[in-house]
């Protein structure tokens, strides 16, 4: 099938809106006869159910955790993108498109990215109107900061909880709908296959996860919105339920599957401290804004940290190397998560860490406590003010500014990042990659819609911060709702659908059989056994930087851990009760699938690009020598996959990208 | 470390429950306390018995979805955490530790460790949310001043993560504190003001009628809350409440 993007004619800053003046619409009183499926209820799916329940449809919410106020989307800390320029630095809808599509190393659709831009501004009003308590500044309007890879103010945050400010904000409008009948929620549901009628997106099956009843639900169209897939690498930044389920369920009946390989390395997480660990902790982003990052600049004061011998204060400024400082002087700490990601690990690599496992490097609040101490002593008149005062007064502002992350900090490492820099090292964090969807966000079957981090289609190879919740909302309130209703007044008279029919009879076996594998087989191992062994070989081979054999080697190692996976995976329990194993299991299977398609298209991209990095493809000489290289002769695609049964026989579909308004240039940061 | 650990466990809800003793070994203190149950149920799937069924999922202290009722505190010994926030440092070798699930009548229990906190949805399904449509046709951000004062308390109210520990602490299984937290955040707000009176009466309808005791001003909840949610907000629920019964 050939990949018709459906991107509207015209130019790109009129293409939304007249877009909207010529999709057909349904009627309210036709509205009550269609139904809609939405999986997850995260930020995307949380307000697309909200807002398709307000418009009248019939909505049913499928969420795996007991509330949708737990989806994932409340971890998020840092903030949320918006270009409303009320700082008056400069910003402007296109600087917000030019940023993203730059940030994501030229791998997005333009035409998308510069639709999220253009609503970016309504979605702050939107959350506003709905209690949403943003940070304001003494004046009562809304304050900002600033993020990875931009030169302007534009983030809209409250405290480090903005995932979860605007989450309980979708999730308030929700109950709203919920209250009215219009939306019927499934907590404790978890959405196991999609069935298809005559083509189109018909319903799915899915198990209650209390009972272990296997349920179907129809509906005239299903839309998913399930979150990314980055605990395929089993250590994430994400929820240990996340899961790449639902995604690489409708993957294997139709939906391609796009750039699996774009993945976010977030740089500021808390390292690893030992084999046990289930999950890694972000530090916001935002960290960087007063935060510098620096290792030892001579190898022996490193390795002297590394075996404990001396304290990061013991280190002389003349002796510390601030090497995002040193290397992009324009952006400094400020460059986007793929170049700080990458920057550390070329330190770390180097000797130059500075934990016991030499995987870590400083972020240092002491020259903005400092900085700001001052300030502070000048605004309160304080003069000759010790060093004590200075510092007393700095970190009650680094405190209001950051407060819970360093609470957070202290009570994973304990120690007081106030007193002594934070330890941090890059950890994988987002999916850039996802279901291909179109302009409509519809995907390659009929009637099935994929948004929020669950989609591939606006951050290109690369996310800057503070977009994915800018995404997720955008697509949920703002562009779903149109673009289904025009699918969906071609269903005006079909009537609600059935499902006592074959097509419901033969998915819910393949599920029911699937269950029956699990429970029944006599295996010796737990699925965690595999799931760590999949996330070893992911992070050594297929992580933040990959080369053609590391990848060939891993495609060959996840098949045979798959193959052992269904011969020695051991579930104990039955399938009618609430079951955390089982559920892991199956997860842990397609996770299993998608680890090698992964690998398949990251062997597939010969350029660095983004969060891609192929140790193949570095500049040698000139100004960027040593920076990623891409090849926008070649790569300048967007690489979507067709299931075939095997991973390794997927077949590979190219979206060629057209950069009209935005030229093509060498990312550079310096 | 090597630890005793005697947990309920309980098939479903109309099964009885019991405790039961398991024995772990090796943990580390820098385990967090659900790393160290992931360590004991790793050893039950091996050893070809259930693991113990207990909630969680970002384990990073917001989403509010793990519980733990640990040697009779709600979340452990630390003070302002979650259980997926405690760490094994906090104990000692040869320690015995009780982990229980929440008990509350309003929260009854599915399975192990995990019980049901549907009656917190029913109670913002009642009013915890401001009837704005999601259309985006909404007035400019900036056009509706807040002072940084209010939005900074409607922040602490709502920073609110659901968990119900408040709820399992109380001698009376209040939800006052939740609820009040809730309450709080449009009641703070300009925007929350048009249908303040009947929110907090549709609310507090709510959450008598499932089942949550009365709150007698003990404050264990505040103490016991992750978030430091204040009892402010109980006595700014109780004044919201008066005021829509006098206004009628
Ligand atoms: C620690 C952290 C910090 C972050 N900080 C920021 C930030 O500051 N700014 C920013 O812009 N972005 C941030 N992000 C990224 C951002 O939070 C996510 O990309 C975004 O919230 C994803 O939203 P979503 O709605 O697509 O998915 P999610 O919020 O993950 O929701 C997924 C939903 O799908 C449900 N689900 C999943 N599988 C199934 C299934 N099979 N059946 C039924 N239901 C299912 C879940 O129950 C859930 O409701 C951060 C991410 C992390 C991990
Ligand atoms: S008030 Fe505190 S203890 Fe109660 S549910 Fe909210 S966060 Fe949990
Ligand atoms: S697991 Fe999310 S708060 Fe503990």
């Amino acid at each position: 099938m050939a990949l018709d993007s459906k991107v509207p004619e015209g130019p790109i800053k009129d293409k939304w809106t007249d877009y909207k003046n010529h999709i057909n619409l349904v009627n309210p009183a036709n509205k009550r006869h269609i139904d809609i499926i939405v999986v997850g209820t995260g930020l995307a799916g949380g307000s697309a159910a909200a807002t398709l329940a307000e418009l009248g449809y019939n909505v049913k919410a499928f969420a795996y955790q007991d509330s949708p106020r737990r989806a994932h989307s409340i971890a998020a800390q840092g903030g949320i993108n918006a270009a409303k320029n009320y700082q008056g630095d400069g910003d402007s809808n296109y600087r917000l498109f030019y940023d993203t599509v730059k940030g994501g190393d030229y791998r997005s659709r333009e035409a998308n990215v510069h639709r999220l831009a253009e609503v970016s501004g309504n979605i702050i009003d939107q959350c506003v109107a709905q209690g949403v308590p943003f940070a304001r500044d003494y004046g009562g309007l809304l304050d900002n900061r600033s993020f990875g890879g931009v030169l302007v103010s534009r983030t809209f945050y409250a405290k480090g909880q903005t995932g979860q400010q605007l989450l309980l904000g979708a999730y308030s409008a929700m109950n709203r709908q919920i209250a009215r009948g219009k939306i019927e929620m499934f907590n404790r549901h978890e959405m196991l296959d999609v069935v298809k009628i005559g083509g189109k997106a018909r319903g799915i099956i899915a198990r209650n996860l209390i009972t272990g009843e296997i349920e179907r639900h129809s509906a005239h169209a299903v839309v998913i919105a399930t979150g990314g897939y980055g605990n395929v690498y089993f250590l994430s930044t994400n929820a240990m339920g996340s899961n790449a389920t639902a995604a690489w369920k409708i993957h294997k009946k139709g939906a391609y599957f796009a750039n699996p390989c774009f993945t976010q390395i977030h740089p500021t997480c808390i390292p690893r401290s030992g084999d046990y660990q289930s999950k890694l902790t972000l530090m916001s982003e935002s960290l960087r804004n007063d935060g510098r990052i620096w290792v030892p600049a001579k190898i022996e004061d490193a390795k002297a940290i590394q075996q404990g011998k001396l304290k990061p204060t013991d280190i002389a400024e003349a002796d510390r190397d601030y090497y995002l400082e040193r290397r992009y002087p324009a952006f400094g700490n400020l460059v986007p998560r793929d170049v700080a990601s990458r920057a550390a690990k070329e330190r770390c690599d180097a000797g130059y860490g500075v934990n016991a496992t030499g995987e870590a490097v400083y972020l240092d609040f002491a020259s903005a406590i400092e900085r700001y101490g001052k300030e502070q002593a000048k605004i309160h008149n304080i003069t000759n003010a010790t060093p004590e005062k200075i510092y007393e007064l700095g970190q009650k502002i680094v405190e209001e500014k950051y407060g819970n992350l360093f609470q957070m900090y202290e009570k994973i490492v304990d120690e007081n990042p106030y007193k002594t820099p934070m330890m941090i090292y890059p950890a994988t964090h987002y999916t850039m990659g996802g279901v291909w969807v179109d302009y409509n966000l519809m995907t390659t079957v009929e009637g099935l819609y994929c948004i929020g981090e669950a989609n591939f289609s606006d951050h290109g190879a690369n996310r800057l911060g503070a977009s994915a919740l800018m995404q997720g909302l955008a697509d949920g309130y703002f562009v779903l709702p149109y673009t289904i209703g025009d699918y969906l007044s071609h269903d005006i008279r079909t009537g609600k659908i059935p499902t006592n029919t074959p097509e419901f009879d033969e998915v819910e076996k393949e599920v029911k059989d699937r269950i029956d594998f699990f429970i029944n087989n006599k295996g010796t191992k737990s699925v965690d056994y595999f799931h760590k062994k999949l996330g070893k070989v992911m992070w050594d081979k297929v992580g933040m930087s990959r080369n053609a054999q590391g990848l060939t080697e891993a495609m060959a190692e996840i098949k045979a851990i798959r193959e052992e996976f269904w011969k020695e995976v051991k579930v104990p329990g039955s399938a009618n009760e609430l079951n955390p194993e089982l559920e892991k299991a199956g997860r842990v299977a397609d996770f299993l699938e998608l680890g090698e398609l992964f690998a398949k298209d990251a062997l597939n991209r010969a350029e660095s690009c983004g969060g891609h990095f192929r140790e193949e493809s570095v500049e040698l000489d000139g100004e960027q020598k040593g920076e990623a290289k891409r090849d926008d002769v070649n790569f300048a695609y967007v690489a979507a996959w067709e299931y075939k049964g095997e991973p390794a026989d997927a077949v590979l579909h190219k979206e060629e990208l057209e950069f009209k308004d935005i030229e093509l240039k060498q990312r550079s940061y310096k | 470390m090597n630890l005793t650990l005697r947990i309920w466990r309980q098939k479903d809800s109309s099964a009885k429950g019991k405790m039961v003793d398991y024995k772990v070994t090796d943990i580390s203190e820098h385990m967090s306390f659900l790393e160290m149950m992931d360590v004991l149920n790793e050893q039950l799937v091996n050893s070809g018995e259930e693991p113990v069924a207990f909630d969680h999922d970002c384990r990073e202290g917001i989403c509010g979805m793990c519980s733990l009722y640990i040697n009779g505190e709600a979340h452990g010994p630390d003070r302002g955490i979650t259980t997926c926030q405690l760490h094994m440092r906090m104990f000692k070798d040869g320690d015995t530790i009780t982990i229980e699930p929440w008990r509350a009548a309003a929260f009854p229990v599915i399975k192990d460790l995990i019980v049901d906190r549907m009656a917190f949805e029913r109670i913002q399904h009642a009013g915890g949310y401001i009837s704005v449509n999601t259309s985006g046709n909404t007035q400019d951000a900036n056009s509706l001043p807040i002072s940084k004062h209010a939005a900074d308390e409607a922040m602490d109210a709502a920073t609110c993560i659901g968990c119900g520990a408040c709820v399992a602490t109380c001698k009376n299984s209040s939800a006052m504190l939740f609820v009040g937290a809730k309450v709080s955040q449009y009641a703070l707000l300009p925007q929350g003001q048009v249908e303040a009176a009947d929110r907090v009466r549709n609310m507090v309808a709510q959450m008598d009628l499932e089942g949550f005791g009365n709150c007698t001003n003990t404050g264990a909840c505040e103490i016991e809350c992750p978030k430091g949610i204040s009892l402010d907000n109980i006595a700014r629920m109780n004044r919201e409440f008066i005021k829509a019964n006098v206004k009628g």
